[in-house]
């Protein structure tokens, strides 16, 4: 199979209350939340900033920065490049902060041990 | 490369040769046909007809993703709009991209690790069942839908522009061909079928547009600047073209109605049923994120592509070309083709455009059969134990009837204004699914009454602001195609900026409001999983 996660089935005598209140999830729980909602928060606001730019700044969007590609063109391409840029940020993050933490209380439900 | 001839041929008739055209695309359908066929042997379960066996890697989902999301919309459309209208289309491709943080952020690793098959199970996941889940599945199939009345509209429209074929019959009998092929890839395919289908098309996709940018920015000495200026000159010295506001910004209703635009773009897509759907084909979490990432990749480059594109086809072909040929600012992207390369590199695009509409078709069309299947008639009509074999049947029989309605809608919607469609699925999407979405991952209070009010009150007030709106009715180019028939007192084409805040106000007051409390544990449950991916549905064994 490859894949060691149990059915669904196998997971219903689980204490799930108590793995939720355990110290290791709710570090889990702080540290995805405290990545997630500032990062998108903020990558909205940006994009907001960029639309209404767009539809109430027309003279600052028109000034030209290298031959005819002006502000406008800037704007939107550093969209797409902070979008790259967040996205790898939140893969890194993901994969050295959240992952292994998520595998150990999944380990230690699986071998039926307690999460503290 | 003469400007003024390419224009003759464009205006006279539509270029190339409709029998390559046909050509090229029948050599995409058997191949792909081979593909679905090799890939249906093993679709006996659920899982395995839903989420192709949860088998996929994370690179092959992202980029059946960006097959499943670049629809003919977005590469005909956005092209168009950049030749005709300038600037004001890369906004619009902006937004379809920066939404994909809120996929990758909040909605597809917590969905793949709490869900099964649809939407509905994670938002059912801890509050009641069957209301629920059968709000779920309404807003399931309205989106899919809409989405899909768009593209099969579009259909008969790129079927003048590519094949040449003018007469209501001849259209009529291609959709027909379009939706019948379409059945035949989910009904023998399943997601396994659909997912290759879109795989196929993106690479096919996005490197044609690669190549066709390469050319563009050849043909202008790798000067992006000079393209621009000979957009400008081929405009007739029309710089504002290269500026915002030529499309949004010409009054300050129009200004408001793009930030309604942009805000259901942005929030809308990561609650698309059918690019959630696709989250459950890959085994892990993991996966779920590595889909994502690739599909921002694809996505992102497409979309900087099409900027070029867009350009260039104002330059190398022109607005007044463009404007004059069948199918209209549809037809930029095409015309260019045959500008750059001839009439062997439009048929090329122009099958890849049709592959787009049938992948794209076929993925919704999935969605909405196992939304039936699986949330109606599994879960709440047998209550969760139907007969062996029975859900995967039904599915079945969903997708025929849906591909149907499909053909008859597209028939029925041939040659009618309905761009505004997928903007309204956009809509529906962020109103309807978005705000339960992010609650009942979230936030621990929420309960069955927010969820309700809020998936109903997104859902009826998007729609009915939509038919209050003047896409509808109250002009010559509204859907009524009137000005007598005027009961458009909504001034915006789009309702999200009114509809998705209230339906996040309205889970919000009704969950305080009202007393009931779900079950607490269930809420402990869901949230375990969601971050650890405890008890996730496992890949098929095969």
């Amino acid at each position: 199979m490859g894949n060691e996660a149990p059915s669904a089935e196998a997971t219903t005598d689980v204490d799930f209350p108590a793995v939720q209140q355990s110290a290791e999830f709710q570090q889990l729980r702080r540290k995805h939340r405290s990545f997630v909602f500032p990062v998108l928060g903020a990558c909205l606001v940006w994009y907001l900033a960029y639309v209404l730019l767009a539809s109430y700044a027309h003279d600052f969007m028109s000034i030209k920065v290298a031959g005819s590609f002006n502000v406008a063109m800037l704007l939107g391409l550093l969209q797409v490049v902070t979008t790259f840029a967040v996205t790898m940020w939140y893969v890194a993050y993901a994969n050295k902060e959240l992952d292994p933490i998520a595998s150990d209380i999944r380990t230690k439900i699986e071998r039926g041990e307690e999460v503290k | 490369m003469s400007a003024t001839l390419l224009h003759a041929a464009a205006a006279s008739s539509a270029p190339g040769n409709p029998w390559l055209n046909i050509g090229i695309f029948g050599a995409f359908v058997a191949v792909t046909l081979v593909i679905v066929f090799r890939a249906s042997r093993n679709n006996k379960t659920a899982s395995d007809y839903y989420a192709a066996g949860r088998s996929f890697t994370g690179g092959q989902n992202g980029s059946a993703i960006a097959g499943d999301y670049l629809s003919a919309a977005s590469f005909l459309g956005i092209v168009g709009a950049i030749a005709m209208t300038g600037y004001d289309g890369f906004l619009y491709s902006i937004g379809f991209l920066v939404a994909w943080l809120v996929a990758l952020l909040l909605v597809a690793e917590l969905l793949r690790n709490t869900g099964k098959f649809t939407m509905a199970d994670v938002l059912s996941f801890r509050l009641q069942q069957v209301p629920v889940r059968i709000a779920a599945a309404i807003t399931t199939l309205v989106v899919c839908f809409f989405y899909l009345l768009a593209q099969m509209a579009g259909a008969g429209g790129l079927v003048s522009l590519l094949l040449g074929i003018s007469d209501t019959l001849g259209q009529s009998l291609v959709i027909t061909v379009v939706g019948a092929l379409m059945i035949l890839y989910v009904l023998i395919g399943g997601m396994k079928g659909t997912t290759w289908v879109q795989i196929i098309k993106a690479v096919l996709l996005i490197a044609g547009a690669g190549v066709m940018t390469v050319w563009v920015l050849a043909v202008n000495g790798f000067d992006f600047s000079r393209l621009l200026d000979s957009a400008v000159a081929a405009s007739g010295g029309n710089a504002a073209i290269l500026e915002p506001g030529l499309k949004y910004g010409v009054s300050d209703i129009s200004k408001i109605d793009f930030i309604s635009l942009g805000l259901a773009l942005v929030l809308g897509t990561a609650a698309l049923p059918h690019v959630l759907m696709r989250f459950y084909t890959v085994p892990t979490a993991n996966e779920a994120r590595k889909s994502v990432v690739w599909a921002i990749w694809l996505i992102g480059i497409f979309y900087v592509f099409t900027l070029v594109l867009g350009y260039g086809a104002a330059a190398l072909v022109g607005p007044e070309a463009i404007a004059a040929a069948p199918g209209g600012p549809n037809s930029a992207a095409p015309l260019l083709a045959f500008a750059l390369g001839g009439p062997f590199l439009l048929g090329l695009i122009s099958a890849i455009a049709f592959a787009t509409i049938l992948a794209v078709v076929a993925g919704l069309t999935i969605t909405a059969a196992a939304s039936f299947a699986h949330d109606i008639y599994a879960s709440v009509v047998k209550k969760g134990k139907p007969d062996a074999g029975a859900e995967v049947k039904v599915a079945r029989r969903t997708v025929v009837v849906i591909g149907i309605i499909a053909i008859l809608g597209g028939i029925g919607a041939n040659g009618q204004n309905v761009a505004f469609l997928v903007a309204l699925a956009f809509a529906v999407a962020a109103s309807a699914n978005l705000p339960t979405i992010i609650y009942s991952l979230f936030w621990k209070r929420f309960n069955t009454q927010g969820a309700l009010w809020s998936m109903y009150g997104g859902l009826i007030s998007a729609i009915v602001l939509i038919a209050l709106s003047p896409v509808v009715s109250g002009s010559e180019t509204s859907m009524l195609k009137s000005e007598s028939i005027d009961f458009a007192i909504f001034p915006l084409s789009n309702p999200g900026i009114v509809s998705i805040p209230l339906a996040f106000l309205l889970g919000w007051i009704v969950t305080l409001v009202s007393n009931k409390r779900e079950d607490a544990r269930k809420q402990s449950e869901m949230e375990v999983r969601s971050l650890t991916g405890i008890g996730a549905e496992p890949p098929s064994a095969h």
